[in-house]
C-alpha cells in the first residue's frame, strides 16, 4: 500500500485548527464586528498607523503570519476533504490546488510582511 | 463465490442523520475560516499599498455585507472551536497522571477553558493598547 | 412496573430477494409486542407467524455475538438490545447495515470486512523469543488498560455502517479493523507495530478517517474505534518524519 503524504498537511491542519479554536472566535468578533462598528472597541483600533506599527514589530509579524498561514492550511485542507464527503471525486490535481493555495497564501503573507517592515 | 448482491448508493447521506448533519456543519466552518484568512491577507496587502488603500479596506469591513459575513462566521468558528476540543481526546493516547487515567472530560474542559482564557487575553490586550479618547 | 399488556407496532422491513427483485422493496408487518420484547424478537415473531421468508442473522440474543446488526430508523444498532417499546407508537424501519452489499433482505455481505480483519495481523507478534522455561509473559493491570477497550470488539459491523468514509470508499480499512490493529500494537506483549505500519500509513489506512466519530457513538461495546484510528494518525506522522529523517 502506498504511503500517504497526509502527515505533512495534517500537521499543518492540526496547528491551524488549534489556533483557530483558541483565538478564532475572538479575532472574528474583534476585526469583523467590534472594530468596524465601533462596538466595545473604537474604530481607530485598526487605524493605518496602529496596524503599520503592529506589523513592524516582531511579534506582530509572527502573529499575522501564524493566523493567516495556519488558518489557510486548516481551512483549505478541510475544504478538500469536504469535496470528497459530498461525493466529488478528488484526485492529485485538486489536492495540489487546495494545498498549493495555502502555500501561495503563506508565501504572499511573508512577502507582504517583509515589505511592510521596512 | 459469485453472488448477486445489491449495492445501495450513498446519495445525500449527510442529510439522513442528525449526527451527520452536525458533522457537515462542523466541516463547513472551513469555508468561513479560509475566507477570514483571505480577508486578513487582503487587508495586509492594502496596508503595504498605503494609507488610502488600507482605509478603503477598513471601510469595506464596515459594509453590511462584510459585517453580515462575520456575523455568520462567528457562530461557525465558535462551533469549530467547541467540536475541536470535543474530539481532541480521541486524538490523544491514554494519559496517566499519578497513576490515574486522565478523563476525556478533563481534556475537553481544559481545552474550552484555554480557549476562553485566550479569547479574554486577546480582547484585553487589544483593549488596553487603544489610547483612551478624551471626551 | 408495566403490565404485560399487548400492543401492536408497525415493523417496516426492507426486502430483497435476488431471484425476484431488481432492487429492494419494503414490506410492513403489524406485530403484537410486550414491553420486554426486543426488535429481534419482533422479527422472529414475523418469521414464525407472518412471513417465513423474511431473512436475517441472529444468534446469542444478548449482544455478544455481533450477528444481528441492522439499521433501525436509519441508525446502526443491534436488534437484540433494541426494544420495540422505544419505537412505539411510530413504528420501526428495519434495513440491513449501511455501506455493505445486500445479499438478501436484512443480510449483508461482510466478506470485505473479513479480508480487512485478516490483513492487520490480528495476533501477538512477540519480540525476543522467550523460552518456555522462562515462564509466561507478565503484564501489569496498567499495561492491560492500554489495550483493553479495543479488545472488546464483537465484530458486529455497526461502526462500518456508521462510517461515511467507508461508505464513500470501501477500500478504507475501516474503524473495526483499525481498532483491532491498535489493540495488538498497544499490547505490551506484542512487538509487531513496525509490521503493521504499512496499513496504518496508507491513504486507505488511518488517513481516510475525518473523525466523524459516529463509529464510537454506535459501538455497543465502547471499543472507541475513533480513538484507535486517530491516535494512530500521530503515530503515522511520527513514522513519516522518522522515515524521511533517518539515513536510508
Amino acid at each position: 500500500m502506498k504511503r500517504s503524504s497526509k502527515p505533512i498537511f495534517w500537521s499543518l491542519f492540526g496547528a491551524g485548527g488549534m489556533l483557530s479554536a483558541l483565538v478564532g472566535p475572538m479575532l472574528v468578533f474583534v476585526t469583523g464586528i467590534a472594530v468596524p462598528l465601533g462596538f466595545l472597541l473604537p474604530r481607530e483600533t485598526m487605524s493605518y498607523d496602529r496596524m503599520l506599527a503592529f506589523v513592524a514589530s516582531g511579534f506582530g509579524k509572527l502573529a499575522v503570519l501564524a493566523v493567516i498561514s495556519l488558518f489557510l492550511f486548516h481551512g483549505l485542507h478541510r475544504m478538500y476533504h469536504c469535496l470528497h464527503d459530498v461525493g466529488i471525486h478528488v484526485g492529485t490535481v485538486l489536492k495540489a490546488v487546495f494545498h498549493g493555495l495555502a502555500i501561495a497564501g503563506t508565501v504572499a503573507c511573508i512577502y507582504l510582511l517583509l515589505a511592510a517592515g521596512r | 463465490m459469485i453472488m448477486k448482491t445489491y449495492v445501495r448508493p450513498m446519495g445525500w447521506w449527510w442529510l439522513h442523520n442528525p449526527f451527520y448533519r452536525w458533522y457537515m456543519v462542523r466541516e463547513s466552518s472551513c469555508i468561513v475560516i479560509t475566507a477570514y484568512a483571505v480577508i486578513l491577507l487582503w487587508g495586509l496587502m492594502c496596508l503595504v499599498e498605503g494609507r488610502l488603500a488600507f482605509d478603503a479596506w477598513r471601510e469595506s469591513l464596515a459594509s453590511p455585507w462584510a459585517v453580515g459575513f462575520h456575523l455568520v462566521a462567528l457562530p461557525l468558528v465558535t462551533y469549530h472551536s467547541w467540536t475541536w476540543f470535543k474530539v481532541m481526546p480521541k486524538t490523544l493516547p491514554f494519559i496517566s497522571i499519578a497513576g490515574r487515567r486522565l478523563a476525556d472530560r478533563t481534556i475537553i474542559v481544559s481545552g474550552v477553558v484555554a480557549a476562553i482564557a485566550a479569547s479574554i487575553l486577546v480582547f484585553l490586550a487589544i483593549f488596553v493598547s487603544v489610547p483612551r479618547i478624551s471626551p | 412496573m408495566k403490565t404485560a399488556s399487548t400492543r401492536n407496532i408497525n415493523i417496516d422491513c426492507l426486502r430483497y430477494e435476488p431471484a425476484i427483485d431488481s432492487e429492494p422493496r419494503r414490506q410492513a408487518y403489524e406485530v403484537p409486542f410486550t414491553d420486554d420484547m426486543s426488535v429481534l424478537q419482533g422479527l422472529q415473531y414475523i418469521k414464525d407467524n407472518l412471513d417465513g421468508s423474511l431473512t436475517f442473522r441472529w444468534s446469542c440474543r444478548m449482544a455478544i455475538c455481533g450477528s444481528c446488526g441492522m439499521m433501525l430508523n436509519g441508525k446502526p444498532a443491534l436488534a437484540c438490545e433494541s426494544f420495540l417499546r422505544d419505537f412505539y407508537p411510530g413504528g420501526v424501519r428495519v434495513e440491513p447495515l449501511n455501506h455493505f452489499p445486500i445479499i438478501r433482505d436484512l443480510v449483508i455481505d461482510q466478506r470485505d470486512f473479513l479480508v480487512k480483519l485478516e490483513s492487520i495481523k490480528p495476533f501477538l507478534i512477540p519480540g525476543d523469543r522467550k523460552a518456555i522455561a522462562d515462564g509466561t509473559f507478565l503484564q501489569t493491570p496498567e499495561q492491560m488498560e492500554e489495550y483493553y477497550p479495543f479488545s472488546q470488539c464483537i465484530n458486529c459491523l455497526l461502526c462500518y455502517a456508521a462510517c461515511p468514509q467507508y461508505g464513500l470508499n470501501p477500500a478504507f480499512t475501516g474503524p473495526g479493523a483499525l481498532a483491532l490493529l491498535h489493540r495488538y500494537n498497544a499490547d505490551s506483549r506484542d512487538a509487531g507495530t513496525r509490521e503493521r505500519m504499512e496499513i496504518v500509513n496508507a491513504e486507505d489506512g488511518v488517513w481516510s478517517c475525518t473523525l466523524v466519530g459516529y463509529c464510537s457513538e454506535v459501538c455497543p461495546k465502547a471499543v472507541d474505534p475513533a480513538r484507535a484510528v486517530n491516535v494512530n494518525k500521530i503515530n503515522s506522522t511520527k513514522d513519516f518524519f522518522r522515515h524521511f529523517l533517518m539515513p536510508k
